[in-house]
């Protein structure tokens, strides 16, 4: 059970309240028809899997319903720490 | 090898069953090997013992870096169909079922393969337009399939609630009678066993760490325990750690790692003689012939590889099961455990060659795996052993994600990603 701190609603809530959305800081291609077939195949279907620190995204679905930032470990499920859309994380601590 | 048979157990009682043979050997490893196979699980030790059997190339090692078969090929449920929906994925899959049914013979051990039938339910009007167009499609492309009524689906399995007052009343379901559940670890067991006794070698306790490399080409590879291990190909089948692996050789893969959990209950009495899978409500149920019930469902929503999974994740399968088979609500679950599957973007393996030379790939069987075991193994060790490309894993190349021919399986997969 992973426990998440909505950074908009500033509350630690169960997993179960949110949903996973995937990677996160994926810019799509500002000229999608200039793209090659192998820009656009990395854009749509290509995503970081790390073992270890891994950014994503979450929704707070059952709460503000809001997208927000997660830094967390795929090995340990340990969340490092959240923060908003558009913004970078902090560097790690470890 | 010695062959198992009544004879030789009549033999070996005689001396007290104290001097059977070590099915497999526990080898040093040569310098260079003609193929390099990473990753021990069921398909890794197929593709070896089909590499040795079909094609004569019996200088091969399998590189594991727990024990044989310790990953999804012992973490799985056991299922086996191939009722497919796209002719690219069914031809695969049927091609793996029809190995199924000969596989016990053909490796002389008893893989306790039983045919017991597969029912994935409809519960909704979609879902049955879904199972009429599936069943169609699989009965074009040669595999046995039937849509049934809920009368069809009371009779085969009369303990599931098919009540019309249920959330997710039943409709009816499709049927396949050649699928059903095989004994996993001996699937490993018994592909070890074959392939050791054609020469290969199982490299147990031994992690890939890395690429010997030279430009674009691989030729070998570095591991924790034994050094450099020269080889003229390599093939990597290590599922959830195929994007780890891909990343050692310098290239990324359109993979992500996710947990799939399962549960079986205590042993109980006989009560459910076939499979039942469901979507809608999502999970899928068998009882094994020791009498627990097998019980799984979708994968963790998140990435990881933890080997392990939330605690909701469990709670949803476990209320499927529950209001698909109310009967079920009293039984105590024994064991649970999580596996890495390696999902892809249309739930389809990738297999053939990847970006590096030298170096081949059988991945992304995410969910649905083990049922292909045989299939996977037999068409990879074609890929491995001549430069052309086997027919029906040409569709599964990596190039698809550039080119858009996905093959869309996540109807058919039977999970939800």
């Amino acid at each position: 059970m992973l426990k998440i701190h909505c950074p908009y609603c500033q509350e630690t809530r169960e997993e179960e309240e949110f949903h996973y959305s995937g990677q996160a800081h994926i810019a799509r291609p500002s000229d999608p028809d200039s793209c090659s077939d192998e820009d656009w195949g990395n854009y749509l279907y290509f995503r970081k899997n790390p073992r270890g620190r891994h950014m994503e995204m979450w929704v707070h679905a059952a709460g503000c319903r809001k997208f927000f930032n997660v830094v967390r470990d795929t090995i340990t499920y340990e969340v490092e720490q959240t923060y908003l859309i558009g913004h970078v994380p902090r560097e790690s601590t470890q | 090898m010695e062959k198992y048979s009544a004879y030789s157990l009549f033999k070996h009682a005689l001396g007290h069953h104290e001097n059977w043979q070590r099915q497999w050997r526990n080898p040093e490893p040569k310098k260079h090997y003609d193929v390099i196979i990473i990753g021990g699980g069921g398909h890794g030790l197929a593709t070896a013992y089909y590499l040795a059997k079909n094609h004569g190339i019996h200088n091969i090692a399998v590189i594991e870096k727990g024990y044989l078969g310790g990953g999804n090929t012992g973490r799985n449920t056991t299922i086996v169909r191939s009722n497919y929906l796209w002719d690219e994925s069914a031809q695969l899959y049927e091609h793996a079922l029809k190995l199924w049914e000969g596989l016990s013979q053909d490796l002389n051990y008893n893989v306790m393969f039983s045919q017991r039938g597969v029912l994935n339910l409809g519960h909704t009007l979609q879902d049955m337009r879904d199972i009429e167009r599936r069943v169609s499609a699989n009965r074009l492309n040669g595999i046995d399939g039937k849509v049934l009524d809920v009368d069809g689906v009371r009779r085969i399995v009369p303990i599931l609630n098919t009540s019309q007052n249920a959330r997710f009343p039943v409709l009816g379901a499709s049927w396949q009678p050649r699928g059903g559940v095989a004994r996993h670890d001996a699937v490993a067991w018994g592909y070890a066993r074959g392939a050791d006794g054609l020469g290969v070698d199982l490299l147990q306790q031994c992690a890939v760490t890395g690429f010997e490399m030279s430009g674009n080409q691989v030729r070998g590879v570095v591991t924790n325990r034994y050094g450099t291990i020269e080889a003229d190909r390599v093939g990597c089948v290590v599922a959830g750690n195929s994007g780890v692996l891909a990343g050692y050789a310098g290239f990324e893969l359109p993979i992500e790692s996710h947990p799939l959990q399962a549960l079986v209950s205590e042993p109980i009495k006989p009560v459910l003689d076939t499979v039942v899978m469901s979507n809608q409500v999502h999970g899928y149920i068998s009882q094994s012939d020791k009498g627990d019930l097998v019980i799984g469902a979708g994968i963790d929503s998140y990435t990881g590889y933890g080997q392990r999974g939330s605690f909701t994740t469990i709670e949803h399968t476990i209320a499927a099961i529950v209001e698909l088979f109310p009967v079920f609500s009293r039984v105590r679950m024994n064991r649970q455990w999580g596996g890495i599957v390696d999902t892809t973007p249309d739930a389809c393996p990738i297999m053939g060659a990847s970006p590096v030379e030298n170096l081949y790939l059988n991945c992304g069987w995410g969910t649905g795996g083990f049922k292909a075991t045989p299939g996977s193994g037999h068409v990879f060790a074609e890929c491995l052993a001549s430069d052309d490309v086997p027919q029906l894993a040409r569709p599964f190349s990596l190039q698809r994600f550039y080119s858009g021919a996905l093959i869309d399986e996540h109807g058919a997969a039977g999970v939800a990603h």
